[in-house]
């Protein structure tokens, strides 16, 4: 194509051409285009369908609050959908396509929704689908999802990087149009630390687009001015391409800066697009207004736009909207669009303007007290009917039509923290309210200063007073000359006459009608109308259109618009892609891994690592010839009961416990009692909650006369040691106790089996026989001249010691045991084998460690100490939590040796119907023992305890599995502990 | 304490690794042993004595103040973090203790923490993309405790120039890669 609409000047740099395919056609257009503008230049009004009757539709707008121009851009994995083509920057090589219309743009087989649209009505949903209940998740949403929608998801991984940033300020501006860089220069050359950011490529506002003059100079050119001379403060941070998309508390906002998206892909290393966390002692918002249409019979025509739009096109981009226009107003903005039009040299067929009286534009057939009451033009637009003010009608040809109904002060970001617009009938307009977001005032059309000079004054003013307020001193520099024309708006907010559909919201497919069915059935207040109709709940949240549906409403039901009141808008301003939210939070780089002191030895091993939290752990280390997990840890637990197995417990929590008052303390936060326990002894330990349940459990050790090291489990880590500092800073803040955690300085190893001694004792420096180092030892070691620690414990029923030596001498630790241990077989045992033999050994974790349990419960109760007050203590002596008939934990085995049991079942008495009134309790972990050469389980069971020997069904409806069980005592192997204490 | 153990970097190396990227060298150190030093209640005069007699330095909070042994940073009320020399500290806590007596609860915290250096210029637009505190503004010695990429670190800035990371060393290689993709999305 060859840009047959382009016209002379604008912003576009000429020399430079770029290739850019629509559709699968090719067209070229200039750095400094939008996708829409150079569209337009081609000729191309078209370009998507609408949600809901898929009506051929153009762009509207000529910036971020586009309802229409929504399309495809980019392809592949790349592809983005709903990105509006007016302000998707150009770029050479870019591929966009149209969305939402089968099997092509200009024949859309969907439109047949068009012609239903009868049926289609505001409240559709609700008073069609209402029965069979069961149909509307399985028919009839899919069928509607299908019907109506937007663009498509690639379904392929996003393959560009995002990243997330925090930017400190004195003050932000947001939007650098006359009003922003007014602002900017004043906190600028003032000294203050200053951001402006603004969703455009280029800075400027409207003064981009408009041929007036500020200063003695082109606006736009006072504008570059402006921006070069704050670029040259280095306490002034410009930032283009970034939508402030949200304010949030403490006068923190977030904004997204899309730092490639003008590339055809990032550079290396670059991210797409960046969220920032923006902390500011004061924010302007001068985010200018957005122009909004008069609604009238078939005004979403492509071709029919915004007037502002119209001229935009032209001053900017250098592209009339269509060969022949025409402009529909009632306000005095709308005349600049036609004599800028006129002034390029376009065809102007006429003005129609709403109002009576006032001068006549020189040079332009100006049509006073006139209305445009219908369009016609499938495609495109061709004509215009307009209704004169002697009530003839005439049709006007003309390709291209800009209406202008007044502009809406961009107040979004105002009403993030609810506060409501207020209305100010002067410009018949909706201006920020009172109770916004603490420090942030606005500026220029934002405010409600429609002019120029009201930009560029109130820029100024709010500076000047947000500076005053920090205790920053400044001065008023020269304000420049600018126009300060009055918009002289007649408000008009549709046209009455028409049988037809007149839009109002145009990318939900809202109509003048829709707002009539919402009053006639009695949805008439703002935030009915607007669930009622989808009023202003499309992703442009109805920049365009919400102030005329409402408008539409005050007047139906005859009440003002202040009373009629509006609704408000919620983060973000614009989409925000679900990349930018995530951040490099996403796949492998979800969240950082831990690795254990032994992970690089165990990967050379071939180890199976499991996530347990962040932590890697090695869950068994497959060998030769072994082709099922089972193979694996079967052979671990064998040869750890028989020989010594080794594994890597640096995970569990470990934290440092000192002070005078550090037995005091610990007889507090467990339920048992530390306080007496001797030095170079360890204790296990139970700690509750604040309710009489288990919270975690773990070994303490008491290393000296006021220090201990406390375990925890690997889950519990963190947030025991949370607890501990609540306990410690809030609960009893005058007990003399410091706690630090020390789970990643020890490399800790759980050496376990009849070995275990044989194998430590070839390392340790000293004597380490039972005599020397009895059950339940805890110390400091020498181990081969390494300062180390060694607690004689076991989580396994063997005999076995927890060994540990600073973290980073834990590989070559990990390489000793393995070689010293050479001549005992041993093995390494992953997490599978660990809870193989604790459940053959009874010992509580995870399944049972629920949250809803008690130290009664678990068989534990003894352990609750009465003699002293613990957290939990009182109210784990709850009646109800006491019955004799409460869950106990107990042993369970098939009757069948062969007989499959699996987690989650519950129990039921034999004969008994399996319903809920029969459930006994359930299983909590369940493991294939190698020892005993059967499945085996734990379970809580009512009355438990009294239960041993009973044969019970263990029944479960997930794994469909009905087994006949035995119930036991939990301690599976080795009852009396001879082994551990061996 | 002498032995003829290997150790390994946080990294999972056998030495320190350095990474260039554009302006900014990412250093991890293995040579610096750390201990957390605390308060116990009611020893405060002593305490400090002890500190003076034996040239620790006890920093304002959120700051760093260097020493001829040793160094530290305030983490927490009523405790700090000492740096010393790993050849000759080791064992820091064995030095440590003895000064300190019963006034102070003394924990070895030399492998709980991986250390990186970052040196370079533009550091702040570095780490705007990586903590929240404001760098550009904070004064040479400034510490605190922050969060980069879910991990809580200690961040020390020395100067405009250099900036001291501990990480914890489990995540060694899931922070170095934040420092990394980060360095590269800015240069």
């Amino acid at each position: 194509m060859n840009q047959s609409n382009r016209i002379s000047g604008g912003q576009i740099d000429r020399s430079k051409t770029l290739h850019f395919t629509f559709d699968g056609r090719s067209y070229v257009g200039h750095a400094g285009d939008t996708l829409a503008s150079a569209l337009l230049a081609n000729g191309v009004r078209l370009m998507g369908r609408s949600f809901k009757y898929h009506r051929p539709r153009g762009p509207l707008s000529a910036g971020s609050e586009e309802p229409n121009a929504l399309v495809h851009l980019r392809t592949g994995a790349r592809q983005e959908p709903n990105t509006r083509a007016t302000v998707a920057e150009l770029f050479d090589g870019l591929h966009a396509t149209s969305q939402n219309a089968w099997p092509s743009l200009k024949f859309d087989a969907m439109a047949i929704n068009d012609r239903l649209s009868s049926f289609f009505t505001a409240g559709f949903y609700y008073k069609t689908f209402m029965w069979p209940a069961a149909f509307w998740e399985k028919v009839y949403e899919p069928i509607i999802r299908r019907a109506a929608g937007l663009g498509a998801l690639s379904k392929d991984e996003d393959p560009d990087e995002y990243d997330k940033g925090f930017i400190h300020c004195d003050l932000l501006i947001i939007g650098a149009g006359p009003a922003g860089l007014m602002a900017a220069l004043t906190a600028g050359r003032a000294g203050a630390r200053v951001v402006l950011a603004d969703e455009d490529f280029r800075m400027g506002g409207r003064l981009n687009a408009e041929t007036f003059e500020v200063g003695g100079m082109a606006g736009a050119d006072w504008a570059s001015a402006a921006v070069a001379e704050l670029s040259a403060m280095p306490n002034v941070r410009l930032m283009i391409r970034t939508t402030v998309v949200g304010a949030f508390d403490h006068g923190i906002y977030s904004a997204v800066e899309r730092v490639s998206d003008h590339l055809a892909m990032p550079a290396a290393g670059k991210p797409r697009q960046t969220l920032w966390r923006i902390y500011s002692k004061r924010a302007i918002l001068a985010g200018g207004a957005t122009e909004r249409p008069i609604a009238f019979e078939n005004n979403d025509r492509p071709g029919v736009m915004l007037a502002g739009a119209l001229r935009a096109y032209a001053n900017r981009w250098g592209v009339a909207a269509g060969d022949r226009v025409a402009v529909f107003t009632n306000n005095d903005d709308g005349l600049r669009s036609a004599r800028d039009l006129q002034a390029k040299g376009v065809d102007v067929a006429a003005v129609i303007d709403s109002r009576q009286g006032g001068d006549l534009l020189p040079g332009i057939r100006h049509l006073q007290g006139a209305q445009v009451i219908d369009a016609s033009g499938r495609l495109g637009l061709r004509s215009v009917t307009v209704r004169l003010a002697n009530g003839k009608t005439e049709t006007i040809s003309c390709t291209a039509l800009g209406v202008s109904g007044g502009w809406n002060p961009n107040v979004n970001i105002t009403s993030h923290h609810r506060s409501r617009p207020e209305w100010r009938g002067d410009i018949a307009a909706f201006v920020p309210g009172t109770g916004g977001p603490a420090g942030l005032t606005s500026a220029g059309a934002a405010g409600g200063a429609l002019s120029t000079h009201g930009a560029l004054a109130t820029g100024l003013a709010q500076a000047l007073g947000t500076l005053a307020d920090l205790g920053m001193a400044a001065t008023a520099g020269d304000l420049p000359r600018a126009e300060d024309a009055p918009i002289s708006i007649s408000p008009m907010w549709y046209v009455h006459e028409g049988k037809g559909r007149a839009w109002i919201d145009q990318q939900n497919d809202v109509t003048v009608k829709d707002v009539k069915l919402a009053h006639q059935e009695n949805f008439t207040a703002v935030e009915h109308l607007k669930r009622y109709t989808t009023l202003g709940m499309a992703t442009d949240q109805g920049k365009t259109g919400n102030v005329l549906g409402i408008a539409i409403m005050a007047e139906l039901t005859g009440q003002s618009i202040p009373a009629t009141g509006t609704t408000i808008y919620r983060p973000p301003y614009t989409p925000v892609a679900m990349g930018a939210l995530a951040g490099r939070s996403r796949g492998k780089d979800f969240k950082p891994f831990r690795l254990t002191p032994s992970h690089k030895w165990a990967a050379e091993q071939g180890a199976i690592f499991v996530e347990v939290g962040n932590w890697l752990r090695t869950q068994w280390v497959p060998k030769a010839g072994e082709t099922t997990w089972r193979q694996s840890v079967d052979r671990e637990v064998l040869a750890t009961r028989r020989s010594v197995g080794i594994c890597d417990v640096t995970t569990l929590g470990k934290i440092d416990i000192q002070g005078t008052d550090a037995g005091a303390f610990l007889d507090k936060v467990y339920a048992n009692t530390f306080s007496t326990l001797a030095v170079g002894k360890c204790r296990y330990g139970l700690m509750l909650r604040e309710d009489g349940m288990v919270f975690d459990d773990g070994t303490t050790a008491r290393m000296g006369q006021h220090e201990y090291v406390m375990t925890t489990t690997t889950a519990n880590a963190v947030t025991v040691f949370r607890h501990l500092e609540y306990c410690r800073q809030v609960l009893w803040p005058d007990m003399d106790v410091q706690i630090i955690s020390t789970t990643e300085a020890w490399a800790q190893f759980s050496v376990a089996g009849p070995n275990a001694r044989n194998l430590l004792q070839k390392i340790v420096d000293q004597d380490i026989s039972d005599a020397a180092f009895p059950y339940m030892g805890a110390g400091s070691i020498s181990v081969g001249g390494l300062r180390g620690r060694l607690f004689r414990i076991s989580f396994s029923g063997e005999l076995a010691y927890e060994i540990a030596v600073p973290t980073r001498y834990g590989d070559a630790m990990i390489r000793k045991l393995m070689e010293a241990g050479a001549e005992f077989d041993a093995i390494v045992y992953g997490t599978e084998a660990l809870g193989v033999m604790r459940i053959e050994k009874g010992h509580v974790a995870g399944g049972e460690l629920n949250g809803q349990s008690t130290a009664l419960n678990m068989g534990l109760g003894k352990m609750v100490s009465k003699k002293k007050d613990s957290i939990g203590m009182v109210l784990s002596q709850r009646e109800g939590m006491n019955r004799d008939d409460g869950y106990r934990l107990v042993g369970v085995k098939p009757v069948d040796p062969k007989g499959a049991i699996s987690a989650g079942s519950h129990f039921m008495e034999i004969g008994a119907p399996v319903e809920l009134a029969s459930d006994g309790g359930w299983l909590t972990s369940k493991v294939y023992s190698p020892h005993l050469g059967c499945d085996i389980a734990l379970g809580y069971l009512k009355a438990g305890d009294q239960k041993i020997g009973r044969k019970m069904r263990a029944v479960n409806f997930l794994t469909k599995t009905d087994t006949l069980v035995e119930i036991v005592s939990p301690h599976f192997f080795d009852p009396q502990g001879e082994r551990l204490r061996g | 304490m002498a032995n003829a153990w290997k150790s390994l970097t946080a990294l999972g190396q056998d030495t320190a690794q350095v990474v260039v990227i554009g302006p900014y060298q990412i250093s991890e150190r293995c040579d610096v042993a750390l201990a957390s030093l605390a308060v116990r209640r009611g020893q405060d005069a002593a305490f400090a004595s002890a500190a003076q007699t034996a040239g620790v330095p006890l920093p304002l909070p959120s700051s760093y103040a260097a020493g001829a042994v040793f160094s530290a940073f305030w983490v927490t009320p009523e405790m700090w973090f000492v740096e010393a020399d790993f050849a000759s500290h080791q064992d820091i806590t064995a030095h440590l203790k003895p000064a300190f007596g019963e006034t102070a609860s003394i924990t070895e915290q030399t492998d709980a923490w991986v250390r990186f250096d970052v040196a370079g210029t533009g550091l702040s637009a570095l780490f705007e993309r990586l903590t929240n505190l404001d760098l550009a503004t904070l004064p040479d010695g400034f510490a605190s405790r922050t969060v980069i990429e879910h991990l809580g670190v200690y961040l020390i800035k020395h100067s405009a120039t250099q900036v001291v990371l501990y990480g914890p060393r489990s995540s060694a290689q899931g922070l170095l890669h934040a420092l990394e993709v980060t360095a590269k999305s800015v240069i």
